[in-house]
């Protein structure tokens, strides 16, 4: 870890000023996941803006939808009873990550930008086109079972970690992201990852200064009937190997909409529509489960050590249905 | 024949005892080796070599050394020189080092994350960073990743575990009764590298208090081997080093021996001329306290067609460094288990660009049984019979191996306790049909044996009139329960309240104790204790005999018992004194006792503690000697995504005398959980093409959490063993892991009908092997 500067701001437009004056310069709110990367030298940041003081709170839940302030913490938003209620699908996700004193400390905010558990992302002595863009990727033919099947390119096969984030893009949420300017925009958290590419080092579209203030789930039925599976190596605190985050509104026996998500698969949390689309009109029987998991893994290049991902992939959607419907 | 402990009527040895140090441990006031706080303490930091072949170009060390805080930046260059390395085969035997090369002595790489220097300053984060700051130029090479790499080259070792035990073995003509056995069972069992991973990192605090002498805290479970190596090579006589453990967080082998860290932070105090400390980072602990090494065992077993074993053959595969041929002894506990007519074993290594592999938790026991007790299940499968029946029907009643009698066995009691407990009655003979909803439900047991290998120790009593006492023995507490167990031993011995001992341990100028390794630790520092609290009345009852105001004036002293601190006259209990009457009286404020301890075969034939070889040592006395233990386990496996879940668990354990029956307990729970991480998720991985580890730290490397684990069930069979030690006392540390991968493994076959063999069975592999829908 590099020597760096710390500063508090009170509010987003003295955050904004502070990281300008800075190119190395990074926000901080939990820190569980950004001091890890500095301890390992993976990030190294000259001066850290401290947002903890910023107003960026409350879980407010309207007839429209659910607003996440950025601050508030992962378990706070996991515990509340009205995102329980109306989005089972995220209080799991969040429920399932990491363990109850990282959940405590992480911000929602932060969990959106949390980076890769790749083996070779993680540990500087190895090549790595995301750390250092044009070193390499020897996890392509080296360990990767843990990796990526959808999404991938030469350059990386690293996959996203987060839990929360699949069963957000799932819903169709929205970022409100503020600029160093102070004027807001929303963006459609599955087009805010951007695949690796040949740019495996850029991973979203956050410009310098802009600062994630909150996050906007739309209401609907298939929100209220929802779900998130993890399947892991161990029965807590671990990654997920693959993981689902289903939604669905059933009427008279009929699916009038779906969400599906994967988690653990793709370069970023994997939406796949084709699954959804196969849904909607059908019974909610295993059967047609099955049928429309198998196009979620269509685009699927796996490597040596993660093949089983494909099968699983499918087997985490069929069961996470199974579930929501149960 | 030493005097034998017996129970005392209202006596704390093997009453479930808290911990007598648990409040200063929970208080934060136990201070571990990394929290001696010394005048001028300055903080080390190891830099380590990205690649793990090559050579050291060239240094650069200006950017380092002008960090603020920095006070020296140590590299193979600078490094005070040492009086002997274990580079060579002469130096590593006299300074015992778990590996044959001590970084920082070249220029040369020979596996990843090797030290290249080591950086002091004043604060650990200046020397943290500093040690980024180090520019080392490389010339790489191609490594050699480990024993299937196409370029390595297999050779047979002759002797394994670093030379201290045989390759090969044979006895009778397996090759030709396995070709003419009715029923032929071949299957390969493999595992990846495991890391120990104790809680508390590997750790050295160096002070030289006068140049030639110096006081080492360090995370050991043995201060004496430590001090001994440190003799070795700085060249100073052992005396004028003292080496301190007061509180270990774990060890499971690592542990066991020095490792370079612990060298180099004395060369850099030596340097610096103030101490130093160094705690190893949790990626640095799986590249500097060895690991267990990545193997594969071919396990041939032939039957008749009732299921008698008439022959087995067992071959080992695995990795080892460039220096050294270290492999686990898997093929001893295969040939001890059954009463097989016929045995032959032999081990192969390939050398790759790793560091040298040591004794982790179970060495031999842990993985030989994983191949040994799998088999066995597969033949209660092919044959139709119950697991326990097979075994059963093989029960060796004596040692094939040696020919010699048990000192004790107990493995049948425990199969049968082990069965009531667990409900194995409950079993459907039939594998795969158990079913609960979505998930398939399976049991399986395994057979565990642990060696009592031979082992000494001595300890010292003082007791004072005022009818208190401090016992010591230069120990570990790996944080089992020894400073506990062995109060418990002491207050019995000397017939005193529990709150009136102390038992100190830890440090170079106690009596010596072994190593806490081996389960040897227990028994033998416990029969030290005793027998130097025997001790202390033999000096009491030679006093009393010559007192002429004392009641025993002029008795022979072999006339003369001590029962709850009275002494009196065996012919006429009621002549006696207590031994503050006595003390006082004379004057005596406080005597001490002193005693050796012998445990396993030097305890039954001194001669035997000779032998060099390790096996024949241990075999040397006129009975095998062995703890015997059966586990039962239940797993459920999801059908469709391949988790597997341990639901219920129970261990029956023969162990000889249970010293404690909380400790021990823990110690068998922690054991089982220890070896169900092995079993479900454990592996280190190393990178095919650069031979680095790609998961090292506890995100990576999985060691089971509490929802992993059921709630266990424990029972110890009541044993008394006269021949192994003075307590009678076989130790549990090993055994308590020894057939739990085994036992996992087999109720997975069970649940699924399919037989894994390749650890750990992870999800993928479950659900790849094509699980019955």
């Amino acid at each position: 870890m590099n020597n760096f500067s710390y500063t508090q701001a009170a509010s987003t437009k003295e955050a904004a000023t502070a990281a300008q004056g800075d190119k190395n310069a990074a926000f901080i709110s939990g820190g569980t996941s950004l001091i890890d990367l500095m301890k390992s030298n993976i990030e190294q940041h000259s001066l850290l803006v401290d947002l903890n003081k910023l107003s960026l709170l409350g879980i407010e839940n309207a007839a429209t939808g659910l607003r996440i302030g950025a601050l508030e913490r992962m378990s706070d938003v996991g515990e509340n009873p009205q995102v329980v209620q109306n989005y089972p699908v995220i209080s799991q996700a969040l429920l399932a990550s990491a363990s109850p004193q990282l959940r405590n400390m992480a911000s929602m905010g932060g969990n959106l930008l949390q980076r890769t558990r790749c083996g070779y992302f993680r540990d500087t002595a190895f090549p790595c086109n995301k750390r250092v863009p044009g070193s390499g990727c020897p996890a392509q033919d080296g360990d990767n079972r843990t990796l990526a099947i959808l999404g991938g390119s030469e350059s990386c096969i690293a996959t996203h970690a987060s839990d929360l984030c699949v069963a957000l893009v799932a819903l169709d949420t929205k970022l409100t992201i503020e600029n160093a300017k102070g004027q807001s925009r929303s963006v459609l958290l599955s087009d805010f990852y951007k695949l690796p590419g040949k740019t495996p080092h850029l991973e979203n579209q956050l410009q310098p200064g802009d600062i994630i203030t909150a996050i906007n789930v739309p209401a609907a039925a298939h929100a209220r009937k929802s779900h998130y599976l993890k399947v892991r190596d161990r029965a807590s605190y671990a990654y997920a190997l693959v993981s689902a985050a289903v939604g669905l509104d059933v009427q008279g026996g009929t699916i009038r909409s779906a969400r599906v998500a994967l988690g653990g698969v793709g370069t970023v949390p994997w939406r796949v529509p084709a699954v959804e689309k196969a849904l909607v009109g059908k019974a909610p029987t295993e059967e047609n489960f099955r049928a429309a998991a198998a196009l979620a893994v269509r685009d699927a290049a796996p490597k040596e050590h993660n093949k089983f991902k494909v099968e699983l992939a499918q087997r985490t959607i069929v069961r996470a249905l199974l579930e929501v419907m149960a | 024949m030493e005097p034998q402990f017996s129970d005392q009527p209202g006596g704390f040895v093997g009453k479930p005892l808290v911990r007598v140090e648990g409040r200063e441990k929970v208080t934060g006031k136990a201070k571990y080796s990394a929290e001696f706080a010394l005048p001028g303490l300055t903080y080390g930091v190891i830099a380590t070599s990205p690649i793990a072949k090559g050579k050291i170009q060239s240094i650069d060390t200006t950017a380092a050394a002008r960090e603020l805080g920095v006070i020296a930046v140590l590299t193979h260059q600078n490094l005070p020189k040492l009086a002997k390395t274990p580079n060579d085969a002469a130096g590593k035997k006299d300074t015992g080092a778990p590996m044959g090369f001590l970084p920082l002595t070249g220029d040369e790489i020979f596996y990843a994350a090797q030290p290249v220097a080591l950086v002091v300053a004043d604060t650990l984060e200046h020397a943290t960073h500093a040690a980024t700051l180090v520019k080392v130029n490389y010339a790489p090479q191609k490594p050699i990743a480990d024993f299937h790499d196409p370029k390595a080259e297999l050779f047979d070792p002759e002797k394994v575990q670093d030379g201290k035990q045989k390759g090969h073995t044979k006895r009778g003509e397996p090759q030709a009764a396995f070709a003419s056995s009715a029923i032929q069972l071949t299957a390969t069992y493999t595992h990846p590298v495991y890391n120990h991973n104790p809680m508390e990192p590997g750790s050295t605090t160096a002070h030289w208090e006068a140049p030639d002498r110096l006081t080492v805290y360090e995370s050991t479970q043995g201060v004496t081997r430590t001090q001994s190596s440190l003799a070795a090579m700085t060249g100073m006589p052992r005396e004028q080093i003292r080496v301190i453990t007061k509180y270990l967080g774990g060890g499971f082998g690592c542990k066991g021996a020095m490792w370079p860290h612990t060298i180099l932070t004395v060369q850099a105090a030596k340097a610096v001329g103030r101490p130093v400390k160094l705690m190893l980072t949790r990626p640095q602990m799986f590249t500097s306290m060895g690991h267990r090494e990545d193997q594969s065992q071919v396990m041939k077993l032939g039957a008749s067609a009732d299921g008698k074993i008439t022959s087995l053959i067992h071959t080992k595969q695995s990795t080892t460094s460039p220096w050294d041929n270290y492999a686990e002894p898997n093929s001893k506990i295969v040939d001890l288990l059954y009463a097989s007519p016929s045995f032959e074993s032999s081990y192969e290594l390939a050398r790759a660009n790793v560091m040298t592999s040591t004794f982790m938790r179970a060495p031999g026991e842990a993985p030989g049984s994983f191949a040994i007790e799998c088999s066995m299940d597969d033949l209660a499968a092919r044959l139709g019979v119950d697991p326990i029946e097979i075994r059963l029907r093989n029960y060796a009643d004596h040692d094939y191996g040696t020919g010699q009698q048990w000192s004790s066995k107990s493995l049948k009691q425990c199969y049968a306790r082990g069965a009531e407990l667990f409900g194995w009655s409950k079993r459907n003979p039939k594998a795969g049909a158990t079913r609960d909803g979505r998930y398939l439900v399976g049991m399986g047991m395994a057979s565990a044996s642990y060696p009592v290998h031979n082992s000494q120790g001595t300890a010292r009593a003082r007791l004072y009139a005022d009818g208190h006492a401090v016992v010591q023995a230069g120990a570990t507490d790996l944080g089992t329960g020894t400073y506990t167990v062995m109060t418990q031993v002491a207050a019995d011995s000397l017939g005193l309240p529990i709150e009136k001992v102390r038992f100190e341990l830890g440090d170079t100028q106690l009596p010596t104790a072994p190593n806490s390794g081996g389960s040897v630790a227990a028994g033998t520092v416990s029969s030290s204790v005793y027998l130097a609290c025997q001790d202390v009345w033999q000096k009491l009852i030679k006093a009393a005999v010559i007192d002429k105001k004392s009641p025993l004036y002029r008795a022979k002293p072999e006339d003369v018992a001590v029962e709850k601190g009275r002494l009196f006259l065996k012919k006429d209990p009621k002549k006696g004194e207590p031994f503050g009457e006595l003390m006082k009286r004379g004057e005596i404020t406080d005597i001490e006792g002193m005693a050796q301890g012998k445990y396993g075969s030097g305890y039954e034939d001194a001669a035997a503690a000779k032998n060099a070889d390790a096996t024949e040592k241990d075999q040397a006395g006129h009975h095998s000697m062995h703890s015997f233990g059966a586990h039962f386990c239940e797993v459920r496996v999801d059908m469709d995504l391949g988790t597997i879940r341990v639901s219920k668990w129970v261990s029956v354990i023969g162990a000889g005398r249970i010293l404690n029956a909380q400790t021990a307990r823990s110690q068998i729970i922690g054991g089982a959980i220890f070896g169900i991480g092995s079993a479900l998720m454990e592996e280190t991985i190393r990178d095919p093409h650069y031979s680095r580890y790609t998961n090292a730290d506890l995100a990576g490397y999985h060691v089971p959490v509490n929802a992993d684990i059921p709630n266990m069930t424990v029972e110890f069979v009541e044993e008394h063993d006269p021949y192994i030690n003075a307590m009678g006392v076989k130790g549990i540390g090993e055994i308590a892991m020894v057939g739990v991968a085994a036992a996992v493994a087999n109720a997975v076959f069970h649940a699924t009908g399919k037989r894994l063999r390749d650890l750990p069975l992870t999800p993928d592999k479950v659900m790849m092997a094509g699980l019955p829908s």
